[in-house]
């Protein structure tokens, strides 16, 4: 138990950088739009080229009456 | 891909709402097309266009995941070229573009309209594809979007025009100093969350090793190590993350006062002094781990409800908060862009129709027609010249003015708006003032109680004193009914904003749930703000019907008037400005206030307006005059020439879509409708409340009449809400119980009233006095639950029964319950609202 000793001074660093970083990303409008940024990763990216997109819609829509 | 079909081919079912912007399908404008395969009615060429403009750029995800159709119609949103090229100008772009090392520009721009993610997604989508914008964040909760761009191969303008052709509006934005303040306010709100949460996440891990070992063998040198580790971390969060309730409670404290705040500090500070005694003399129980979690919890709850207000906020900075106006300074010989705040006395400036003085001072040349509106209510144009005196923030009708300016700065117009604006966020709702009392009263008795008990106890067992007061005290917080009004408010103004009704005074709701009466206004309120030609009636043989639609529209091209702006929306009026001939009728036109327009086109003189007036120049005025009844308003005007009268056109005032079905929802719902119109046609107004079934109506009111029968009303018990525009009741506005002004009213209404209806769709009217009587609802049950919890606690804390920790959870629970149950309110899924949803659709299809 001894161990203790060492453990519990490193749990309170973990804990200090834990609040460090959280301040941070407090500061750097992380936390701005959760709404819209959770989204995000739901959405895909769009190809850029609208021949591209087309492709892809065309290919997404066959595969769906296939299955 | 896509092939246009003739309007009028039957619309089926799916078809009834325009595919882009939901708005009906109807009139001569509707047009059907082909979309991705499949057969889609579109409610004008410009939605049909933003269509068709996503499917070309493969944006199509877009129709899929929004939740409802957004985008307003194309014809409303289309602002003009040349007013989106002023923000080009380098000397106004000082005010809002930031420039880097690259030359690259950054600004933020606030949109309107977006009601979803997939809103903000496809604007974002948009603008990534247009050259030279290099970044574009758009955040839906704000309304705002953040665009970094490279002005040597893109202009501002063409990305505000982009933003445009999908259906929102987009104009650059420039934060003033209160918003910075809200923005740094929350942002110290969620750091000292932060600080608290991940604190009493490691308290609370050593304090389960506290208890396990209380319960086996735990050496004393363990046991002292733990809570000192604890003391560490409960420290910074008791003196960072707590220190707003520190500070709150000496402030009232030091006057006396009995502040909500009052109880928490003493409990927090009892139980933290307590604690450390007990670690630095190696005997006693600590009670880090409820310090920590009393302040978390606490904290959760007030930056949830802080932050559904802010939204509310920030949206209402929106609707004001525009780009400084530029005015036309005339140095030298060159008429030259520049900020109005860098307008000096003495300058000499122009402003064209349309656009507003931007200063106080004194017309030189020109005559014109000017509203005065936003300052004193007052619509009726009223006719300048030479001499006469312009007060900043009036628009101009009709006319190109040149005046000297004579003061600038705080008497300007954007100030008189943000005071205004200032104090109305100040004003407390009755009701909030009524729980503050409460809670004072509260909190004393609360007080009390702690003493009594830690009397009792310290006669019955010391050793329980500290930990029993201080469970009284946490288990008694009035934190859940300090907490119950507001949460509840600020969610149903969340909701009601994300549906395009905007509260903008804390009262509005409370007001709304008991409206008993509602006054409506005609013009611009009840109908929509823009005439709809309807026919042109040919007086002479020598032309054409399109020959004499042409020629109206040339003579009314530079115009702002509504009756203008119905000839040039028309399909097809794209009047080309290079055109010669029309250089000759911009040389010569001239419009008669009240009257009509004169000018010369292809070599004759000609006059458009009143029919005595057109007619005067030469002709007699024909017999034969259109039949004006029916059950919509119309207007008429005469096409004239020096010899002979030409043409009549006639003009509709439609009703808005889903006015009939508003005033039945209303009855619906067990209130009074009233019809309230300042039209001096009486015909007009009662045919109006004929069609919508509405009792009471009168016309011809003038701005004082209307005052005092609302004052009628509201003497003999009635609550009333008024509705309107603004132009001719912007008093009435004031003096009802509780207004609404519409979107496109005028700014002086939009601000007096106490919410706006930003779409103008009146089916939103009912949805909100239903979700205002649903906020009611709420609110007593979370007083309700908040009180008996109370009850309960205090006994059992009292009786040693409850530890302090199991207090902190047991409050910290009852507020989440509180907020949680108000969060209810943000959307509006019950069955009450769906009701008003179907109305509202039956009606616009």
């Amino acid at each position: 138990m001894g161990a203790l000793y060492i453990l519990i001074p490193i749990a309170l660093l973990f804990l200090a950088a834990a609040v460090w970083a959280f301040l941070w990303a407090v500061d750097h409008d992380q936390f701005e739009d959760l709404e819209r940024e959770g989204e995000r990763i739901l959405l895909d990216e769009a190809p850029r080229d609208p021949a591209e997109a087309r492709d892809e819609a065309d290919a997404a829509r066959e595969a769906g009456e296939q299955a | 891909m896509s092939s246009a079909s003739a309007a009028g081919s039957e619309a089926r079912a799916d078809e009834q709402a325009c595919f882009h912007c939901g708005e009906p399908v109807a009139g001569d404008d509707a047009v059907f097309s082909m979309v991705a395969e499949q057969r889609r009615g579109f409610c004008c060429h410009g939605c049909l266009a933003a269509t068709e403009l996503i499917h070309g750029l493969g944006l199509d995800a877009y129709y899929e995941r929004r939740e409802s159709a957004a985008a307003e119609a194309l014809t409303r949103t289309n602002a003009k070229a040349e007013a989106l090229a002023r923000y080009d100008d380098p000397a106004l772009q000082r005010r809002f573009v930031t420039w880097d090392d690259d030359g690259h520009c950054t600004a933020t721009l606030s949109i309107g309209g977006m009601r979803c993610a997939a809103c903000s997604w496809l604007i974002e989508e948009r603008l990534a594809r247009l050259d030279g914008v290099l970044r574009a964040n758009v955040g839906l909760a704000s309304g705002r979007a953040l665009v970094e761009w490279d002005p040597s191969r893109v202009e501002l303008s063409e990305v505000l025009a982009a933003i445009g052709a999908l259906g929102y509006r987009a104009f650059p934005y420039e934060p003033d100093l209160a918003e910075a303040m809200l923005k740094s306010e929350r942002r110290a709100s969620l750091r000292r969350l932060g600080v608290s949460g991940l604190g009493t996440m490691q308290v609370m891990m050593f304090s389960v090793a506290l208890y396990v070992g209380a319960f086996g063998d735990l050496e004393a040198a363990h046991r002292h190590l733990l809570q000192v580790a604890s003391a560490c971390v409960a420290t910074p969060v008791l003196f960072y993350a707590g220190w707003p309730f520190l500070a709150a409670a000496w402030r009232d404290v030091r006057l006396w006062r009995i502040g909500s705040d009052v109880p928490i500090a003493l409990a927090l500070v009892t139980a933290y002094g307590a604690s450390v005694l007990a670690t630095v003399q190696g005997q006693g129980e600590v009670y880090f781990d409820s310090v920590c979690m009393f302040i978390f919890f606490i904290t959760l709850g007030r930056t949830i409800e802080r932050s559904l207000r802010t939204r509310a906020e920030l949206r209402v900075r929106n609707l004001v908060g525009r780009v400084p106006q530029a005015a036309r300074r005339v140095e030298g010989g060159g008429v030259y862009d520049v900020p109005v705040a860098d307008l000096a006395p003495g300058d000499v400036v122009k402003v064209e129709t349309g656009e507003r003085v931007p200063a106080d001072g004194v017309l030189l040349s020109g005559v014109g027609e000017v509203s005065e509106a936003l300052l004193t209510g007052e619509p009726t144009p009223l006719t300048k010249q030479a001499g006469d005196a312009l007060l900043a923030g009036s628009e101009v009708l009709d006319g190109s003015l040149r005046l000297r300016v004579e003061r600038t700065g705080a008497a300007s117009t954007l100030q008189q708006i943000a005071s205004l604006l200032d104090r109305a966020q100040l004003e407390k709702p009755p009701i909030a003032v009524l729980a503050g009392r409460v809670a004072r009263i509260f909190v004393s008795a609360v007080i009390a109680a702690a003493v009594a008990v830690g009397l009792a106890w310290w006669w019955i067992d010391p050793t329980q004193v500290i930990p029993v007061v201080v469970a009284v005290l946490i288990a008694t917080c009035p934190c859940a009914l300090s907490l119950a009004t507001p949460s509840a408010l600020a969610a149903a103004t969340h909701g009601l904003a994300s549906r395009g009704f905007l509260i903008t005074r804390g009262h509005a709701l409370e007001a709304l749930a008991g409206v008993s009466r509602v006054v409506l206004d005609k013009t611009g309120t009840l109908t929509a703000e823009t005439p709809v030609l309807v026919d042109v009636q040919l007086v002479s043989t020598k032309l054409t019907r399109g020959e004499a639609l042409r020629l109206a529209q040339r003579l009314e091209h530079r115009s702002n008037h509504p009756i203008a702006r119905a000839l040039r929306d028309l399909e097809g009026a794209d009047v080309d400005r290079s055109d010669p001939g029309l250089q000759a009728v911009d040389a010569f036109a001239r419009s008669e206030p009240g009257m009509g327009v004169e000018g010369e086109v292809d070599g004759r003189r000609l006059r458009l307006g009143r029919p005595e007036w057109a007619a005067g120049s030469g002709a007699s005025t024909p017999k034969g005059a259109p039949e004006l009844a029916g059950s919509v308003p119309m207007t008429s005007i005469l096409l004239a020439d020096e010899r002979e009268a030409l043409a009549w056109f006639v003009f509709e005032m439609p009703l808005r879509p889903g006015a009939e079905a508003m005033v039945g929802d209303l009855g619906v719902l067990g209130l009074q409708s009233s019809l309230l119109s300042g039209d001096p046609s009486q015909a007009g107004v009662d045919s109006v409340a004929r069609r919508l079934a509405i009792e009471d109506a009168v016309g011809n009111a003038s701005p004082e009449e209307k005052l005092a029968r609302i004052e009628t009303f509201e003497a003999s018990g009635d609550h009333v809400l008024a509705v309107g525009d603004g132009v001719n009741d912007a008093p009435l506005l004031g003096r009802a119980s509780v207004s609404v002004a519409m979107g496109s009213g005028s700014d002086l209404a939009r601000l007096r009233a106490d919410a706006v209806l930003l779409d103008d769709r009146l089916g939103t009217i009912p949805l909100a006095l239903r979700w205002a009587r649903r906020t009611r609802r709420v609110v007593k049950q979370n007083f309700t639950w908040a009180v008996v919890y109370n009850l309960c606690a205090l006994p059992l804390a009292a009786m040693g029964v409850l530890a302090p920790w199991q207090a902190a959870i047991g409050m910290s629970l009852s507020s989440l319950l509180v907020v949680g149950n108000s969060l209810r309110l943000r959307s509006d899924s019950s069955r009450e609202l769906a009701g008003s949803e179907e109305s509202w659709a039956r009606s616009t299809s």
